[in-house]
């Protein structure tokens, strides 16, 4: 039985992930391809607060009509609220009321959208507006600024694009200084451009756009200028001048009101967060799903909130990322610093990139490498040695993104998200090991650990991996099967295949 | 040919030559037949020592144990009176790491194996740096043990001028399987450990007798400082040495163990220090794999069990020993090229 059960726990394994894996694709028909609609994209806007006591009403801005953007469909969440929602001139508002709730409230609006690619019938010209009333010295300041942008400008948009542009650079016989004391705040400039556009009777709007990034957690909404040139409104970037949307960006809610609004409560926090949505080529198989009344689907990470999908999308791979991790220590033989710590060093080469991210690890740790030798004469005891050489490895991060950014390589930027803690320990041991075995035995355990962090970004860093693992989680239980039977692996590592071929000479001898 | 040029063989030719590789050793053998709540036993010298002597197995001599920073003091003074030397390690030290040898004072100062003198400073550092975890594993806080130093016999004035000639012996379920001698090299940095460049000669089991050395998996006859023979030293105490390494088993606990071994010019054998996770390379410098002996001893433990060490020790020389039956070199490599 005990000679069995290892056996016999990898088939049940196997068994189980690959047949779910295998209904779910037969059956249920779940895409095997990652973003079978590309375009689609999953928002969702959670809001949090305290309440303050006594009935809350939570009013958040949501859109109505999207440029370029089709709404697929959309959904509350809210348990215990009543909701209702309603038109405010171009968008809606949707409005969370209850008696009185208790602890701290989270509310999701989650909308899916897909670029179309047409712009919807545009609202008509409003005619022009009464000009702001100014006072001095910043009334003829303001006429001043318009009227000379207006002699270099040959219709409502270049005006516009003309003023900003004199806003932005800020000269323009000073005239515009008195206009850019927000510091290149997004949304003051677009109020004093508002403003400014008013003098010359041209109607102008804020807006605010939601940039659409893949996996992104956090996102700010962005303010932008809308001018009307008679026939359309037309978006300007109110601290660049230029005109329309880039691609990937969608218009939320119009107006210059804050977005959320809450009554009798506290602390609020308004959070975007955007996937690129399998969402609708998984949307069918799911409803056949609940046709067939399975429960499978019930356990799928799809269902879990969007900042927490993304946060699964990495940790799903780092299994497989282990497994890589014994594969290459147990049976190829390589050796590394720290078992894990390449996973690691593979989940922050998915921001920097594979070549940057291997250059800049080997920056740091040499760099660090020569200040841990000189610590060495300091004759420290070890936590606070260790503890310097932490301190040291997050000046070398800050001052090489410092050197980065200045040189404009903004992918080195990345840089912050190595695991610091990690790079001190292994500049430690790397340390260690060069004393006590010498310096080639310390790199080539440094380049072990490269290589094996660079096979485990290859496989993590795969598109279609992530999307298996995370669209069908049961190949978990596949990894782990195999993880299982690599830590039954009782033969030869290949690189001891050299090291004893090396020896044959002495094999000999006895003969 | 170089010795470090890479050459491959296949694993088929290895598995026919008996060579226990990594994972089998960790799979079949440590993992099978050494408990972890023993490990402590050899992973603490203190305590392995303190076993031994109960056990009435020789060990290096104890001068004393540093605890903590306040004990470092007076040290230097009280250590004077050790006109012949002593050595310095870690209680949880690994590979040798950490150790330093004094092998006499002039004046206020004493002299380091290596020849450089060491002033009372430069002992409480040393001292404080394995008190606050330097050499041990996940630099934990540790002890500092004082030992006697040993006199090596004569037998090793011509082949170890530097650093502490050891004999390993690799333990199998209380049988002496197979035994090397290490000789550190000036390469080696005095260091015992073949892998920095330090000479390993096999050992016949049953005679005690050198088989000639291998450095850097390379075959030798000589002595890569010294130019002696590394072919027939003879080990002195050698019966008495087996019998030692055989007793480990009941004092450790654990059924697959490397015993380390000097041996003193007065005393003879004593255990330097146990491992519950001895190299592969002991293979290596015998020029034979340690799976058919394994093996064999797995077979005579199924016939006769709870052997005495004496008894034991004597089934080993006489089954491993150089002119075995069936046990040697395998035969049919000679056609591998």
């Amino acid at each position: 039985m005990r000679r069995l059960h290892l056996p016999l726990l990898i088939l049940l394994l196997l068994g189980t992930g690959l047949g779910i894996f295998y209904y779910k694709v037969t059956a249920l028909d779940m895409p095997l391809q990652p973003g079978a609609m590309a375009d689609t994209w999953l928002v969702e806007a959670r809001i949090r607060y305290q309440p303050t006591g006594g009935a809350t009403d939570v009013r958040l801005r949501i859109p109505e009509r999207l440029p370029n953007y089709a709404r697929l469909d959309e959904n509350f969440v809210s348990r215990g609220y009543g909701l209702t929602t309603s038109q405010a001139r171009d968008d809606r508002i949707a409005q969370w009321t209850s008696r009185e709730p208790r602890g701290e409230q989270t509310l999701y609006y989650r909308t899916t959208l897909y670029r179309d690619g047409g712009d919807r019938d545009d609202e008509d010209y409003p005619g022009p507006v009464a000009p702001r009333e100014w006072e001095e010295p910043f009334d003829s300041a303001a006429g001043a600024l318009v009227q000379h942008a207006r002699e270099r400008s040959s219709g409502i948009r270049s005006f516009a694009t003309v003023l900003t542009r004199d806003l932005a650079s800020g000269d323009a016989n000073g005239n515009a200084s008195l206009f850019v004391m927000d510091g290149g705040d997004r949304e003051l400039r677009t109020q004093t451009l508002i403003d400014l556009l008013s003098v010359a009777r041209i109607p102008a709007r804020a807006v605010t756009v939601i940039p659409l990034r893949e996996g992104q957690r956090n996102i700010e909404p962005e303010t932008w200028l809308e001018v009307h040139d008679t026939e359309r409104w037309v978006p300007i970037h109110p601290l660049d001048g230029s005109v329309d949307y880039p691609e990937n960006v969608v218009v939320w809610s119009h107006g210059d009101s804050p977005l959320l609004d809450i009554d009798n409560g506290s602390d609020e926090e308004l959070r975007f967060s955007v996937t690129r949505s399998v969402q609708d080529a998984v949307g069918t198989a799911q409803r056949l799903g609940e046709t067939m009344d399975t429960r499978i689907l019930d356990f799928s990470p799809l269902e879990l909130p969007l900042g927490t999908q993304n946060t699964y999308r990495v940790l799903l791979m780092v299994p497989l990322g282990a497994m890589i991790i014994v594969l290459l220590r147990n049976v190829v033989g390589i050796q590394t610093f720290g078992t894990f710590m390449p996973v690691l060093i593979a989940l922050s080469f998915r921001e920097t990139q594979l070549l940057a991210g291997i250059i800049l690890f080997t920056l740091i740790v040499s760099l660090g490498l020569a200040v841990r030798f000189y610590l060495e004469h300091l004759r420290l005891l070890l936590v606070p040695r260790l503890a310097a050489v932490v301190s040291v490895v997050i000046m070398l991060m800050l001052a090489l993104s410092i050197l980065a950014h200045h040189l404009g390589l903004e992918r080195a930027l990345a840089l912050s998200l190595f695991p610091m803690v990690i790079l001190a320990m292994t500049i430690e041991r790397m340390s260690v090991v060069w004393e006590e075995h010498g310096p080639a035995d310390a790199i080539s355990q440094g380049v072990g650990s490269l290589i094996v962090a660079a096979a485990a970004y290859g496989l993590m860093a795969s598109r279609q991996l992530e999307h298996l693992l995370f669209v069908f989680p049961e190949l978990l239980l596949v990894i782990l099967a195999v993880t299982l039977l690599l830590g039954r692996y009782t033969g030869y590592r290949l690189t001891e295949l050299f090291r004893f071929g090396r020896m044959q000479d002495a094999l000999r001898r006895n003969d | 040919m170089a010795g470090w040029w890479p050459r491959f063989v296949r694993p088929s030719t290895l598995r026919r030559q008996g060579i226990l590789g990594m994972n089998a050793r960790n799979a079949s053998y440590i993992a099978e037949h050494n408990p972890r709540r023993h490990y402590p036993r050899v992973d603490n010298k203190r305590l392995t020592k303190q076993l031994a002597t109960e056990a009435g197995l020789a060990v290096p001599g104890l001068i004393g144990v540093i605890h903590s920073h306040h004990q470092l003091r007076r040290l230097a003074d009280t250590l004077q009176e050790q006109t012949e030397g002593f050595v310095i390690k870690p209680a949880h030290g690994a590979a040798g790491d950490g150790i330093l040898v004094v092998t006499g004072w002039r004046g206020e100062r004493m002299r380091k194996a290596s020849g450089r003198m060491l002033d009372s400073n430069g002992l409480q550092d040393h001292i404080s740096g394995i008190l606050s975890g330097m050499y041990s594993l996940g630099g934990r806080p540790d002890a500092a043990l004082i030992e006697e130093r040993v006199q090596f016999s004569e037998v090793f004035t011509e082949v170890a001028h530097t650093g502490v000639p050891d004999i390993r012996t690799v333990v199998y379920r209380g049988y002496p399987v197979m035994a090397m001698l290490r000789l550190p090299t000036q390469e080696s940095d005095g260091k015992a450990n073949l892998h920095q460049g330090a000479v390993g000669t096999g050992i016949d089991l049953a005679s005690g007798a050198t088989l000639g050395g291998v450095q850097h998996n390379q075959p030798i006859r000589v002595h890569p400082d010294t130019e002696a023979s590394l072919v027939d030293l003879a080990i002195p105490g050698w019966d008495k040495l087996m019998e030692l390494a055989a007793g480990c088993r009941e004092l450790s606990g654990l059924g697959y163990l490397g015993v380390d071994v000097v041996i003193d010019r007065h005393r003879g054998p004593l255990i330097l220090e146990l491992n519950a996770r001895p190299g592969l390379a002991i293979q290596i410098a015998n020029g034979q794999g340690l799976q058919p002996r394994l093996q064999a001893v797995d077979e005579r433990v199924a016939k006769v069990s709870d052997e005495p060490p004496a008894s034991r020790a004597a089934w080993a020389a006489a089954h491993f020993g150089c002119v075995p039956v069936g046990l040697g070199p395998v035969p049919h490599e000679r056609h591998d090229d």
